[in-house]
């Protein structure tokens, strides 16, 4: 059943990205360069992607997951150095290549070397996150 | 070039059905960097399958629906390596400290009207239209 909802849901994420176009770099670039040929499509996807979700938080309500367990809290506290940082240093590579961690994937059997070099990349960087965070909490924390 | 933001209208509408899904279903939130980076370092093989099985429609979709898309697909990735390797160190870095990239904070948090999701969605978007800015404006590398 959760393996079933799983195949399910990554099947409308990646028909979704590629769909929206969200696997061409142009797109995401296009985007975030309000200097350059601006592009207003993530803002279509994004905007059409929050619709259903607005309605799936709302369906959570005194309900259960259909596959049992619970619905995720919020984590406390909400703000962070964490994410502010990390959020910086994602958006950086995000503009630099066009390319978020869903639509590597989603792209990966038609994206050429370029696209494997990135998501190993990708992968280097998240083994290598933990220890990168424990560094910055040293670095925040009041001397 | 006029109808696109249709399909990404559509798309859209999918992948917030695929979240809607994920998190009615199996009451997960549905993040692309948590779903990989859980089983990079470790702390989502407790759910390996699941995580195995979303990646797997994530990858196998675009392949099905390739021949109904009469549009020629073109990622316009960059041939510039150390741009695609500082990239890639980057997106995978910056994703798992802040807990979540354009899926977890954009989607499934701004929805939530979650302020950790439309935080972090205002400092990745600033930070990339500054990297475009930089890069592609003064110095003319990508």
């Amino acid at each position: 059943m959760r393996l079933l909802l799983s195949l399910l849901a990554g099947a409308l994420f990646g028909g979704g990205l590629f769909i929206s176009g969200m696997t061409d770099t142009t797109k995401v670039q296009g985007w975030l360069d309000v200097f350059g040929n601006w592009d207003p499509t993530l803002a279509f996807v994004m905007g059409g992607a929050i619709l259903p979700m607005v309605l799936a938080w709302r369906l959570t309500e005194g309900r259960k997951p259909l596959a049992g367990g619970e619905f995720p809290a919020l984590p406390r506290p909400e703000l962070d150095h964490r994410l502010i940082t990390g959020s910086v240093l994602f958006g950086m590579g995000w503009g630099l290549a066009g390319l978020c961690p869903g639509p590597a994937v989603a792209s990966i059997t038609y994206n050429g070397m370029g696209g494997l070099i990135f998501l190993a990349a990708m992968l280097v960087g998240m083994g290598a996150a933990p220890a990168v965070g424990r560094g910055l909490d040293r670095l925040a924390a009041p001397a | 070039m006029q109808i696109d933001w249709i399909w990404g209208l559509i798309g859209g509408v999918l992948i917030g059905t695929g979240g809607a899904v994920y998190l009615l279903g199996n009451g997960r939130i549905m993040g692309a960097s948590g779903i990989i980076g859980g089983l990079v370092d470790g702390s989502g093989w407790s759910t390996l399958w699941e995580r195995v099985a979303f990646l797997f429609g994530v990858v196998v979709m675009p392949l099905i629906l390739w021949p109904l898309y009469n549009v020629d697909i073109d990622t316009h990735m960059t041939s510039n390596w150390v741009v695609i390797v500082a990239a890639g160190l980057l997106v995978g870095i910056g994703t798992r400290i802040a807990n979540g990239c354009t899926s977890g904070h954009g989607v499934c948090g701004i929805s939530r009207f979650s302020l950790r999701g439309i935080v972090a969605t205002v400092f990745y978007i600033l930070a990339g239209g500054l990297m475009l800015a930089i890069f592609r404006h003064v110095l003319e590398v990508i």
